[in-house]
C-alpha cells in the first residue's frame, strides 16, 4: 500500500508514546478499589501509538492534499469563501478568550460579555432587527431556532399553523429544518425572471401557513423586486417572515432584511463574517429578530445592565425570560468565532461592510459577463444582474459537446480552482453556481474565465480529457457507489492490514481479538 | 447498463415503475429509463413482507450516490415476496431492471386497477413528451 | 477599497464597461428604491488591523481566564492541557481554510481526518459507527432524540436528571419542535440515576431514554443496571459520555447502549468560552443509515488507490431535504480535527494513564476537602460535595487566586450548598491542598464581617 495512505491506526507500533503524563503526585490508589468491577474498562481503546514527530508528519502531509482557500479560488456557490483575515486568529488566541471558562462568574467576563454583546448590537444593525442572539451553532440551527421562535410565537396567540412556505430554490437545510421543527413543507414556484411566483404564492399564503422562509438574493443569485409584496402578502396571512442569510454579502449597506418586512434573519458568521470554514466547521448562526418575536428568544441572553449607585453599566447573561423558548445548545455559543467576527466587523466599519457587498456584486456581475462568451456551452440561467453570485447551466456543453457539469467541475481541479457548487439548485438542470466573493482581484477572475474558456475548448478537442478527470490530484475520481454500497466508516485491522505487525501476533497469543 | 428497453408484456406506471401480472398476482420494479436517470443505484429499502400497498402510492424508496427516488405501486395489493437479493447487490435494478432486478411480488387486491396502466408504447410515448 | 478588497479605480472603469452598467449603483438597480438604504449603518467607523489588535486585547484583559486562577470549575467543560502540536496543525491554512469536501480528489487530508475521527470516537465508545461531528454535548443529545423519533415513531423521552443540564434543556428545546413530550427522572440519596424511577418512567411510548456516563455530578452510573431498566419496552438507550473517563470507564457501547454521544471540548480544544468544540455521535451499526451528519467512508479510485469520501450522502439535507436524518450542514470538523490529534497524542496507554491520574486525584480532592459528599459512591473527574459556607468560600478562594467550582444551587436547587468541584491533569496535588486549606479556614473562622466585593452574584 502507498506509504502516504496509511491511517494514523496503521502507523501505530507498541510501546511508541507522544504524551507523558505529569507525576501520580497523589496516592496510587488501585483502579478497583475506586470503581466497582461492573464499570471498569478491561480493553484498552485501540488509540494509535505514535510519537510526536510521527504525528506530526502524519498530519502535515495530510494537509497537503487538500485544496484551501489560501492557495486558489474558491467560488464555491452559496458558501461566500471570501479571505479569512490573519488577525483573527491572534485575537482569538489570546489567553483572555481562549482560556476563559463559559461558567466564569459574568463579573470576570466582562471583556467577553461585551464583545458579544457589541457583535449583536453590529449584526442587528446589518440586519434591521435590533433583537439578536448569538446562541446558534451553525445556519441549520439558526434556521432551526427560528421556527421554533415562530412555534412559540403562534402557540402564545393560541393559534396552531402547520404549513412552512419555502420556494422550490431553497438550500437543502430549509425543507430539513421544515421537517425537525415539525412542521409541513410546501413548495412555492419560480417564476420565468426567477423570483417567486407572485400567484402560486398568493394561492399558498392561506391561515395554516406558519412561516415563509426566503433568502434574497436566491440561491440563483437574483434580488426578488417583489420582495416587498412578498413580504406582505406573507404577513398579512399572519405568518412569520425568515430570512435565510446565506446570501447577506450581497446587501450589506444596500439594504436591510428587516426593512423589506422579515421578521427573524440568521447570520451565517463563517460566510459573511469570515470564520475561517475549518474543511466543515466550526461556525455560527445567530439570529437577529423582530420585537413581536424577541419575548421567544433563547437563553441566556446577552443583556448591559445599568450600573448600581451610578457606577458603570456592565454586562450580564439573563436568564429571566419567562416565554423564552429554552436553549439550544450548551453556554452560550461559539464564543471563538463570535471573537474573529466581531473583529472584521471593527476593522470594516459601515463603509467597509458595504464595500464588501458591492464589491462582491461587482466581482460577480463582472465573472458573469466574461463567461458570456461560452453561453453555447453554458449559458446563463437567469439573464439579468445577478447579485453577489449567479448560476450557469451546462445543458449546452451535454447536448454539443457530450460532457457534463461534473466533467468541467473535475477538470477544474486540474487547474488548480475548487469548482463552482455543481447540481444545485435543483431548478437549473446541470447547474454551476459561482460566488467569487469580494476578496478576489479582478486578475483572478480574468484567470478564472480563462480556466473555463480552455476546458470548453478541451471538450472540443476530447472529451475524455474532461470525463477522465482529473488526472494530476493526489486521487482521481472515486468509487463513491462502492463506499455507499458497502460503507467503510472506520479502520479495523485485519489479515491484510493488520496495522501494527507486532499487534496481530500478540493478539493472536494472548486470544484478544479486535472489535 | 442494459441497452433501453420497454418489454411489450409489461404493464407500466406513469411514475417509471412496471408490472408483471400473472394471475392474481403481479411483479413490480422500476423501468429503464428510472433507472438510467438514477444512475448506480447503491440501495434499496425493501417493505415488509404482508404490508399493504396502495396503487399510486409509494412504497419504497430506492438510492444513488446522490440521488433518493419514491417507488410507486402501479396496483394495489399485499406484499408476499420481496427480492432478498437487492441487499446484497442492488446494482440489478440497473443491470436487468424487469428481471432480476424485480422489486416486490404482491397478491392484487383490485384486478380492475390494471386497466390504468399504460402499455409499452404508452408508456414510451409518454417518455417521448417528457414526463 | 479595504484592505480585503482590491477594485482600483481602472479596475472599476474595466469591469463595469465589460457588464455593461455606467456604476456600481447599476447593479442593485433591483433593490426597491423605498427600502434601499440611503444613510450608513449606524456602526463605528473601520479601523487599522493595529486598532482592532488592542480593541480586542483590552476586552481580554478584562476576563479572568484558567491561567490566571486556578479553576476547580467544570461542569460540562474542563481545563485541560493543550498541547503546541495541535496549535501547529490547526493553523495550517489547509485545514483552516477549505469547506466540506464535496471534491473528494482535492480534500483527501481533510476526509482521512474525519475517517480517523470516527475511528476515533468508535474505539473510545464501544459502537462501531461513528459521523465526522456534529456541533457540541448538548445537541448531540438533542440530535440523538431526532433520531429515536425516526426510529421508533413513538413520541416520549425519558431522561435522567443526572444528564447535564443544558442537554436536558436543548432536548426540551428540540423535542417542543419535533414533537416530543419530555420527562425527567430523578437520582437517589446517592446522586446516581434512580433506576426503579426509571423503569417506572418508561412505557410504551417511549422512543428513547438518556442518561450520562459520569453523570453531572461525576457519579459513576450503575450503566447495566440502567440499561435493563430503560430497555424494558423497547425504547432505545442513549448515553452521554464524556470521553476522557473512558481511559478507565468501561465504554457505553459494552453495555447494549444504542447511540453514545457527548462533548469533545476535553480533546484537544480550548475552552474559549464555551465554543466552538464539537459534538460526538456514535452508535449500533443498524443505525448506520440513519446518523446525522457528515460521514466518510474509504473506497478505491479509478487507479484503485485507496481513498475517502463522503458517503450516505442521501441521508443529508442537500439530498434528502424534508426527510433528510437532521438538516446539519457545516459541522465542527476543525475542532473533530483538534480531537483526533489529541487522541493520537495521548495514545492507547497515555489514555489510560490520564483518566487513572484523574480518578486517583477526583477521589483525593473529595478527601482532602473532607465535606459532606452529596454523592459518596465512586467518583471520577467531578464531585459534589455540601459547603456551609460558599459564599465565604467563594471569596477566600478568589482571594488565593482559586476558584473553588461550581455552584450547584444554580441548576439543582435541590442541591442548595452544593459544589461541584471538577479536576483534571493540571490540578496538582498542590492545588488541592491549598484549596482544602481554604475550606478548612472558612470551616474554622465562617464569613467574617465585611466581605471582600469578590463572589457571590451567581
Amino acid at each position: 500500500m502507498s506509504e502516504d495512505v496509511l491511517t494514523i491506526f496503521e502507523r501505530s507500533r507498541a510501546g511508541r508514546r507522544a504524551f507523558v503524563p505529569p507525576p501520580t503526585d497523589v496516592p496510587e490508589v488501585p483502579v478497583e478499589e475506586l470503581l466497582p468491577a461492573s464499570a471498569i474498562r478491561r480493553r484498552p481503546a485501540e488509540l494509535p501509538e505514535v510519537s510526536e514527530p510521527e504525528i506530526v508528519r502524519h498530519y502535515t502531509t495530510l494537509s497537503a492534499k487538500n485544496f484551501h482557500l489560501d492557495e486558489g479560488f474558491y467560488p464555491l456557490g452559496s458558501c461566500t469563501m471570501k479571505h479569512n483575515p490573519k488577525l483573527h486568529e491572534r485575537v482569538a488566541a489570546l489567553p483572555g478568550h481562549a482560556r476563559l471558562h463559559p461558567l466564569q462568574d459574568p463579573e470576570h467576563a466582562q471583556g467577553a460579555l461585551e464583545l458579544m454583546w457589541r457583535l449583536q448590537d453590529a449584526l442587528g444593525e446589518i440586519a434591521g432587527l435590533p433583537h439578536v442572539s448569538l446562541q446558534p451553532s451553525a445556519g441549520s440551527q439558526g434556521e432551526l431556532t427560528g421556527l421554533l421562535l415562530t412555534r412559540a410565537y403562534h402557540e402564545d396567540r393560541g393559534e396552531e399553523r402547520r404549513k412552512v412556505l419555502t420556494p422550490d430554490t431553497a438550500h437543502g437545510t430549509n425543507p430539513a429544518t421544515v421537517t425537525m421543527a415539525g412542521y409541513e413543507v410546501v413548495k412555492v414556484g419560480t417564476s420565468a425572471d426567477g423570483g417567486v411566483d407572485l400567484d402560486d404564492l398568493r394561492e399558498k399564503a392561506t391561515d395554516d401557513v406558519a412561516c415563509l422562509m426566503l433568502t434574497n438574493p436566491n440561491t440563483l443569485g437574483l434580488f426578488d423586486r417583489n420582495i416587498e409584496e412578498i413580504t406582505r402578502t406573507v404577513s398579512d396571512a399572519g405568518a412569520t417572515l425568515y430570512y435565510d442569510g446565506a446570501n447577506l454579502n450581497a446587501v450589506m449597506g444596500v439594504v436591510r432584511p428587516g426593512d423589506t418586512g422579515f421578521d427573524i434573519v440568521h447570520f451565517n458568521l463563517h460566510k459573511t463574517f469570515t470564520q475561517p470554514h475549518g474543511g466543515g466547521g466550526p461556525g455560527a448562526g445567530p439570529i437577529a429578530c423582530s420585537a413581536r418575536i424577541a419575548p421567544f428568544l433563547p437563553v441566556p441572553q446577552v443583556v448591559r445592565r445599568r450600573g448600581e449607585n451610578g457606577s458603570e453599566p456592565y454586562f450580564d447573561l439573563d436568564f429571566d425570560r419567562p416565554k423564552s423558548i429554552g436553549r439550544l445548545r450548551g453556554f452560550q455559543g461559539n464564543f471563538g468565532v463570535f471573537v474573529r467576527s466581531y473583529a472584521y466587523i471593527r476593522s470594516l466599519g459601515a463603509d467597509g461592510l458595504k464595500d464588501v457587498s458591492q464589491v462582491a456584486v461587482l466581482n460577480a456581475n463582472y465573472l458573469k459577463a466574461r463567461l458570456a462568451e461560452l453561453s453555447e456551452y453554458l449559458p446563463v440561467a437567469f439573464d439579468r444582474t445577478c447579485m453577489h453570485e449567479f448560476v450557469l447551466s451546462g445543458r449546452g456543453a451535454r447536448e454539443k459537446l457530450g460532457v457534463r457539469t461534473l466533467d468541467i467541475a473535475k477538470r477544474m481541479l486540474d487547474h488548480t480552482v475548487h469548482p463552482p457548487t455543481v447540481y444545485f439548485p435543483l431548478l437549473v438542470d446541470e447547474a454551476l453556481m459561482i460566488e467569487p466573493t469580494e476578496t478576489e482581484t479582478k486578475e483572478r477572475l480574468d484567470h478564472f474565465a480563462a480556466v473555463v474558456k480552455e476546458i470548453v475548448e478541451e471538450a472540443k478537442e476530447d472529451p475524455e480529457v474532461l470525463k477522465s478527470a482529473p488526472h494530476t490530484t493526489p486521487v482521481r475520481r472515486l468509487d463513491e457507489a462502492g463506499a455507499a454500497k458497502r460503507p467503510v466508516v472506520r479502520w479495523r485491522p485485519d489479515a491484510e492490514n493488520p496495522g501494527d505487525p507486532g499487534r496481530a501476533e500478540r493478539d493472536a497469543a494472548s486470544g484478544t481479538g479486535a472489535m | 447498463m442494459a441497452e433501453a428497453s420497454y418489454p411489450e408484456d409489461l404493464k407500466y406506471h406513469s411514475e417509471h415503475d412496471w408490472a408483471r401480472v400473472d394471475g392474481d398476482q403481479a411483479t413490480f420494479g422500476i423501468t429503464w429509463y428510472a433507472q438510467d436517470a438514477l444512475g448506480e443505484v447503491v440501495f434499496f429499502d425493501p417493505p415488509e413482507v404482508g404490508a399493504q400497498i396502495t396503487k399510486d402510492q409509494a412504497y419504497a424508496e430506492v438510492e444513488s450516490v446522490k440521488a433518493v427516488s419514491d417507488v410507486f405501486a402501479p396496483l394495489s395489493g399485499e406484499i408476499v415476496e420481496v427480492n432478498e437479493e437487492l441487499a446484497e447487490s442492488p446494482e440489478k435494478i440497473n443491470q436487468d431492471p424487469y428481471g432480476e432486478g424485480w422489486m416486490v411480488r404482491v397478491r392484487l387486491s383490485d384486478a380492475s386497477e390494471i386497466d390504468s396502466l399504460l402499455d409499452a408504447d404508452a408508456y414510451q410515448e409518454l417518455l417521448q413528451t417528457g414526463s | 477599497m479595504s484592505r480585503y478588497t482590491g477594485v482600483t479605480d481602472q479596475d472599476l472603469r474595466e469591469m463595469l464597461d465589460a457588464i455593461g452598467v455606467g456604476s456600481l449603483d447599476d447593479l442593485f438597480a433591483d433593490v426597491p428604491e423605498g427600502v434601499r438604504l440611503d444613510h450608513p449603518i449606524d456602526l463605528p467607523d473601520g479601523q487599522s488591523e493595529q486598532e482592532v489588535h488592542d480593541h480586542l486585547a483590552s476586552l481580554a484583559a478584562r476576563n479572568l481566564h484558567c491561567d490566571e486562577e486556578v479553576s476547580f470549575l467544570g461542569a460540562g467543560m474542563y481545563d485541560h492541557y493543550v498541547p503546541a502540536l495541535i496549535d501547529t496543525l490547526l493553523q495550517r491554512s489547509e485545514f483552516l481554510t477549505p469547506y466540506t469536501p464535496y471534491q473528494p480528489e482535492i480534500s483527501q487530508g481533510g476526509l482521512q481526518v474525519m475517517f480517523e475521527f470516527q475511528t476515533a470516537i468508535s474505539e473510545l465508545t464501544g459502537l462501531p459507527v461513528s459521523n465526522a461531528s456534529v456541533y457540541e454535548g448538548p445537541s448531540a443529545l438533542a440530535a440523538a432524540g431526532y433520531l429515536a423519533k425516526l426510529e421508533t415513531g413513538r413520541s416520549r423521552l425519558v431522561v435522567s436528571r443526572g444528564v447535564h443540564p443544558h442537554s436536558r434543556a436543548a432536548l426540551r428545546t428540540h423535542a417542543a419542535g419535533y414533537g416530543m413530550e419530555v420527562v425527567e427522572t430523578p437520582l437517589n440519596p446517592e446522586g446516581a440515576t434512580d433506576s426503579e424511577a426509571l423503569e417506572e418512567a418508561v412505557d410504551e411510548d417511549t422512543a428513547a431514554v438518556f442518561v450520562q456516563q459520569p453523570n453531572f455530578l461525576g457519579t459513576v452510573e450503575e450503566l447495566g443496571e440502567v440499561v435493563e431498566a430503560g430497555k424494558t419496552t423497547g425504547a432505545m438507550l442513549v448515553c452521554a459520555a464524556d470521553p476522557l473517563p473512558l481511559g478507565v470507564l468501561r465504554p457505553p457501547g459494552e453495555f447494549g447502549v444504542d447511540v453514545c454521544v457527548g462533548e469533545g471540548q476535553t480533546l484537544g480544544n480550548r475552552l474559549d468560552y464555551g465554543g466552538p468544540s464539537f459534538g460526538f455521535f456514535a452508535a449500533d451499526q443498524r443505525f448506520i443509515r440513519k446518523l446525522p451528519g457528515r460521514i466518510a467512508g474509504e473506497t478505491r479510485d479509478v487507479d484503485g488507490r485507496r481513498g475517502f469520501v463522503l458517503t450516505l450522502q442521501t441521508r443529508e439535507q442537500h439530498i434528502r431535504r424534508e426527510k433528510a436524518t437532521h438538516n446539519i450542514c457545516t459541522a465542527q470538523a476543525l475542532n473533530a480535527l483538534a480531537g483526533v490529534v489529541y487522541l493520537s497524542w495521548l495514545g492507547k496507554r497515555g489514555l489510560v494513564e490520564l483518566a487513572e491520574l484523574m480518578l486517583r486525584r477526583t477521589h483525593y480532592a473529595r478527601e482532602a476537602l473532607g465535606l459532606k459528599p452529596i454523592n459518596p459512591g465512586p467518583v471520577v473527574r467531578e464531585f459534589a460535595v455540601r459547603a456551609p459556607d460558599l459564599d465565604a468560600l467563594f471569596e477566600r478562594a478568589r482571594a488565593e487566586g482559586i476558584n473553588p467550582g461550581f455552584r450547584l444551587a444554580r441548576e439543582y436547587p435541590e442541591y442548595q450548598e452544593g459544589l461541584l468541584v471538577a479536576i483534571t491533569e493540571r490540578r496538582t496535588r498542590e492545588q488541592i491542598d491549598r484549596l482544602a486549606a481554604v475550606v478548612a479556614s472558612v470551616r474554622r473562622e465562617p464569613a467574617a464581617a465585611g466581605a471582600a466585593p469578590e463572589g457571590g452574584r451567581e
